[in-house]
């Protein structure tokens, strides 16, 4: 072992993939929260991956309970603390967006309403990979997962990610931040001002998923970066119901770019790829705008994904008289 | 009674028929009684977070019944395979469907795999006295205890109790100390999962505890005693030595047994009672030692569809090849009272060998009554 892996709090030995995000985000995340934590974790690849018994990843106190709970947990322990008088020690929710969107949500939503002292980490992979690749809250419109497969009639998700940092901000979280496992710097500074906040706040961390969104774990990183490049993740902050984007990429690339690099993307039609391309810059457009970036424009719908029916075959033009 | 065991961590959701003791704790908390109260979403995060507390050095409480006990199914089992030493208290509640608030002991009985200790009592009087133990037993063999009581007919009576105060509970409870707690100092992981090579021995481990826990709950129920004159174990026998029938249940029911065994004997029937206090650990050598050879019924008010009712298979397992002759008698479901007539009618219908069968409990004359 390096001196350098004896550093990591996120010890090396995780059973993650070879370029796997989550993993990358767990190492960020920890180092740069420091010994002072304890870390609550959902159910999902992170856990099965750092605590086999009888090993650990984790230098940090770690304690994992089940898929749904672990805001409640967090609760807990927070109590406990504040009970025994300390207040130095944060808790952390580790948690996968399976846990966060669905299936632990009532209890993020009442962890969040009670306002309790907890940081909550969301590492966004955009689908259950633990389970073996199906659709989540998180999987963006047009991805094909085990539950949401491209056949004849439907051709991948139909319908759009939950606003998850919206979500979180109605809640009155002091501090929501969106980041990525790519832009190390971001992260770290926003992990650093969630961590500050006494009562709940939220990073919600891109981290792709090699296996399971279909690319090689040697592009994990460049995955990441150009998601955020063409506009289909943002680097953005909701802190005391403050917008702030912190990255602004001059040149956007199109949505095609990263989409090519992913097999659960390969089946889209150009008109799936045009839809994706208009939410893109809308949700742009609107995070500009709630930014404080550009004047607000008139309030429009949001375009209509393709219709998920059998193209039409062309209608002839008639011909001119 | 749970307050003067110096509670960290209270964390509570309303329902019939607890919500009072809900809203009680919350009374404590508000005048600094209990140092954190969690108003949890639901029964699933109130035991959830208890885990996160009692795993950080808490000593935790809550209290629920009905469907918010079946809605904590999940995490109970976590709690007991993550040993840690949480205490409810229950009140028996029947479930749904159909909809019913009233009592009967189908929420509890249907946990009884969950790794939790059991102790049903049969009076608020138990109730009081057997919270403080409750604690004792759970932190010592680090597993948690459910203290059941019956819904409305307990939970709601107004009965004169003595409850001992503070300095009684303190010098039979010693302080909190989880061994493994959760500490930047000392990192330990929690929690963790399993493989085919491991996760076995983790349930040997559970059962085994399990099991020699009754030692345990026999010391508490005595230490209690030599400080309140009132002592408990894990069964409670009413002059079964030489009766030549007995009743067996849990909960309420069995003061009602008591009167009629009363009754029988001053017309010379040889009958008795035995209140089956621990339902996990089952009581098995306890009730052999007891029951050898004798005509048993036992009352369930519980049920398994499309198997025996759940107690009398555990009595009749226990009983085997001792000769005894053991009846299953169950009802007194959602509510319907199991009163003296019906009890009398199963010392009757047990002269006349082994028998299952429902108790003939009429409907009662209007939704509230018992």
């Amino acid at each position: 072992m390096s001196k350098q892996s004896e550093m990591h709090l996120y010890a090396p030995g995780h059973s993650g993939c070879p370029g796997c995000g989550p993993s990358n985000a767990l190492i960020q995340v920890c180092d740069t929260l420091g010994k002072d934590i304890i870390v609550v974790n959902a159910t999902g690849c992170m856990e099965i991956t750092s605590s086999q018994y009888p090993e650990t990843a984790w230098r940090v106190p770690y304690i994992h309970s089940l898929f749904e709970n672990a805001p409640a947990v967090a609760s807990g322990v927070a109590a406990a603390l504040k009970a025994a008088g300390n207040d130095h020690t944060k808790v952390v929710v580790i948690a996968g967006d399976g846990s966060t969107y669905d299936i632990g949500f009532g209890s993020f939503s009442g962890m969040l309403e009670r306002g309790d002292n907890v940081l909550y980490v969301c590492y966004d992979n955009q689908l259950y990979a633990n389970t073996g690749v199906q659709k989540s809250g998180a999987t963006p419109y047009g991805a094909a997962t085990t539950t949401t497969v491209v056949g004849k009639v439907h051709k991948g998700k139909e319908t759009e990610r939950k606003p998850i940092m919206e979500i979180v901000a109605a809640h009155g979280a002091q501090y929501c931040a969106s980041a990525s496992i790519a832009y190390y710097a971001d992260l770290q500074m926003k992990l650093k001002k969630a961590k500050a906040v006494k009562g709940p706040s939220f990073v919600v961390i891109d981290a792709p998923c090699c296996l399971g969104a279909g690319f090689d774990g040697a592009i994990t990183m460049k995955v990441s970066k150009l998601s955020v490049a063409a506009r289909l993740w943002f680097l953005y902050e909701i802190e005391n119901g403050q917008y702030k984007m912190n990255f602004n990429p001059a040149n956007p690339k199109p949505v095609k770019e990263p989409l090519e690099l992913q097999k659960r993307f390969k089946h889209l039609s150009p008109e799936q790829i045009e839809h994706i391309q208009r939410m893109a810059n809308l949700n742009y457009e609107t995070l500009l705008e709630k930014s404080g970036m550009k004047p607000p424009a008139a309030p429009s719908q949001p375009p209509a994904p393709p219709s998920q029916a059998p193209p039409q075959a062309p209608q002839p033009t008639p011909a001119k008289a | 009674m749970a307050v003067n065991c110096k509670l960290d961590v209270v964390a509570c959701y309303p329902i019939t028929p607890t919500t009072h003791l809900t809203e009680e704790l919350n009374k404590y908390y508000a005048d600094g009684k209990i140092p954190e109260y969690i108003t949890v979403e639901a029964e699933f995060s109130a035991i959830s977070a208890l885990i996160g507390a009692s795993a950080t050095g808490a000593r935790t409480f809550t209290t629920t019944g009905g469907q918010g006990l079946l809605y904590m199914h999940e995490p109970l089992f976590s709690a007991a395979g993550m040993r840690l030493p949480i205490v409810m208290l229950v009140g028996n509640r029947a479930v749904s469907s159909p909809l019913n608030i009233w009592n009967d002991e189908q929420d509890s009985i249907s946990q009884r795999d969950t790794g939790w200790i059991q102790i049903y009592c049969k009076n608020n009087q138990e109730a009081v006295d057997t919270i403080p133990q409750a604690f004792y037993i759970a932190e010592k063999i680090l597993l948690p205890v459910m203290v059941c009581v019956d819904g409305h007919y307990l939970t709601h009576a107004v009965e004169q109790v003595d409850v001992a105060d503070e300095s009684i509970v303190q010098k039979f409870l010693p302080p909190y100390k989880y061994p493994l707690k959760l500490d930047p100092e000392n990192p330990v992981s929690l929690g963790v999962y399993a493989n085919p090579t491991h996760y076995q021995i983790f349930r040997e481990d559970i059962m085994k505890d399990m099991e020699s826990s009754k030692e345990l709950i026999l010391e508490a129920g005595k230490k209690w005693g030599q400080l309140t004159g009132r002592e408990y174990g894990l069964i409670r026998e009413y002059m079964v030595a030489d009766a030549d029938r007995v009743i067996v249940g849990v909960g309420s029911l069995i003061d009602n047994v008591i009167t009629v065994v009363n009754e029988l004997r001053e017309n010379g029937e040889k009958v008795g009672a035995l209140h089956l206090r621990v339902f996990r650990p089952f009581p098995r050598e306890e009730l052999k030692k007891a029951l050898a050879g004798k005509k048993v019924a036992v009352i369930d008010r519980d049920i398994s569809i499309g198997g025996a009712a759940p107690i009398f298979v555990e009595v009749a397992e226990a009983l085997n090849g001792t000769k005894a002759e053991v009846s299953s008698f169950y009802g007194g479901l959602g509510g319907r009272g199991i009163k003296r007539t019906h009890i009398r009618d199963v010392f009757e219908k047990m002269k006349k060998g082994a028998r299952r069968e429902w108790i003939a409990t009429e409907a009662p004359k209007s939704a509230m009554s018992g």
